[in-house]
């Protein structure tokens, strides 16, 4: 014979009386498509880039765990700062694209950039009827800089 | 008035009744459920509140092709859901609405309500042998076994109720409550069974009656987590339209029934007998609305038994309390 039913009454209408609660309270929904919810001003909606920042170092890329980063780049040669120096080779970015049907969200590359050239944004709001849409390229994802929250200041010694 | 003519009236009557209180309590169901889980439910379809959202759903339903399994015994597996139908709204021919108001007044009214609602296992297993699908098969069988298990005490909490009235009639069950219980100087008492001393018999009632009606916490024959939808898996279209119908339908029966017999029926201490055919079904139907959000009420709250769990309940404690309750009830009647 195993264990018998343990006598069960009270945690039945203890769990009858929150339901019941629950009914007459009011349900946190917001009807999406009519009402705009607000994220929180640092929620992690979108990745931007800022190209000025971005040395091609394809370290982004490389620590993706979906590998949904393509990089694209080219060495340029530039006149040395100083008359009479050697000519430098500088990293040019040709094309940076994130396959956002891939992406999983999880900040990896904004935290391995060396150069802060990647930045959360909050906006969520870039649904597509056509997969292949959501590969945002360099220009698309420049566009989303501008919504980047300002850095908080620093805190005071 | 012409017999076939009368016979037809009767039927759209009763047929429309059940089938739009089905549709009701189904809205019920979503709407309260939904806000006992903090959503909101159904909130578009028909413009507010989401009224017509079960029309919808119905209307959605009607559309579907008809399946069936190559495998399945067509004619079997077609028939079943009209049997399962049929068993609950034959209920509603002997509940008593109003003094004058009811279909017909069997002298075995209690008897024949308990056998037409026990033509649905009947269906039920019709469908789960049918469908030639595993989880039909186990789930038309867990529910005959469930089904047998949970007519048991219902058919022992009726009979407590049949010897407290000395009557099958249900008419005859509802004017024994109707009647004067006892009187304080000339102010006569009178009381549903409920409150003369059925308390255990109601509640043993109700638990039964969630079990036939195959609803959390008693709804392993459609087990999602294991059986996908038990006997239903392979029915689609209008005839599992008629399966969900049944379901809410037999919901508002077996309310309909536990009211008349626990709760006084169409009666209400206090409406004098020149009201009661008027008021007779809006006392029913507000009696049956508070049993069926009951229903809906612990279905939203409480988890699935475990099968072992509840052939336990039955077969160690409903049963054998039942038949105390009846041991006692008759040594009341016959001792007062």
């Amino acid at each position: 014979m195993s264990k018998q039913i343990a006598f069960p009454f009270p945690g039945l209408f203890k769990g009858m009386w929150v339901t019941l609660k629950t009914m007459f309270k009011k349900a946190p929904v917001t009807m999406y498509p009519k009402e705009q919810e607000i994220p929180v001003p640092r929620a992690r909606g979108v990745i931007s880039l800022d190209v000025d920042n971005c040395t091609v170092c394809m370290l982004c890329a490389r620590e993706c765990p979906d590998w949904c980063i393509y990089i694209e780049g080219h060495k340029e040669m530039q006149p040395s700062a100083k008359p009479g120096g050697k000519p430098r080779a500088r990293a040019t970015l040709d094309r940076f694209d994130i396959d956002y049907s891939l992406c999983m969200y999880c900040g990896i590359c904004v935290e391995v950039c060396p150069f802060d050239a990647l930045y959360w944004s909050p906006e969520y709001e870039y649904s597509e009827h056509d997969v292949s849409n959501l590969l945002h390229n360099k220009g698309k994802l420049t566009e989303w800089l501008a919504t980047v929250p300002d850095a908080p200041s620093l805190e005071s010694r | 008035m012409n017999f076939w003519l009368e016979l037809v009236i009767k039927l759209v009557a009763v047929l429309l009744t059940v089938l739009t209180g089905a549709l009701v309590v189904i809205y019920a169901e979503l709407k309260a459920g939904s806000h006992m889980q903090s959503r909101i439910g159904p909130y578009n379809a028909g413009g507010r509140w989401g009224w017509a959202q079960p029309l919808a759903d119905g209307l959605k339903f009607l559309q579907k092709e008809d399946l069936a399994p190559a495998e399945a015994d067509r004619a079997v597996y077609g028939f079943a859901p009209y049997v399962v139908m049929m068993s609950t709204i034959a209920v509603f021919v002997v509940i008593p609405f109003g003094p004058d108001l009811w279909a017909a007044d069997l002298d075995l009214g209690a008897y024949f309500l308990l056998a037409i609602s026990s033509i649905s296992v009947l269906g039920i297993l019709m469908a789960g042998w049918a469908s030639a699908n595993k989880y039909s098969l186990v789930g038309g069988l867990r529910a005959a076994a469930q089904l047998i298990a949970y007519e048991l005490p219902l058919v022992l909490a009726v009979v407590a109720v049949v010897i407290q009235a000395g009557t099958m009639s249900l008419n005859g069950i509802v004017e024994a409550q109707a009647d004067t219980w006892f009187t304080i100087g000339t102010f006569e008492v009178s009381a549903p069974f409920l409150v003369r001393g059925q308390v255990i018999g109601f509640v043993i009632f109700m638990i039964a009656a969630v079990a036939e009606l195959s609803r959390i916490p008693f709804d392993m024959p459609i087990a999602e987590s294991e059986l996908t939808m038990g006997y239903l898996t392979e029915y689609s279209g209008i005839r599992f339209t008629m399966f969900f119908l049944g379901e809410y339908a037999s919901m508002i029966a077996l309310s309909a029934i536990a009211a008349t017999l626990f709760l006084g029926g169409y009666a209400l201490p206090g409406i004098p007998d020149s009201l009661a055919n008027f008021a007779g079904p809006g006392v029913l139907l507000g009696k049956v609305a508070i049993l069926i959000f009951f229903f809906i009420w612990i279905r939203w709250t409480w988890p699935r038994l475990r099968e072992d769990q509840l052939q336990r309940l039955a077969w160690h404690w409903l049963i054998p309390l039942a038949l105390v309750n009846i041991a006692v009830i008759s040594i009341f009647k016959v001792a007062f």
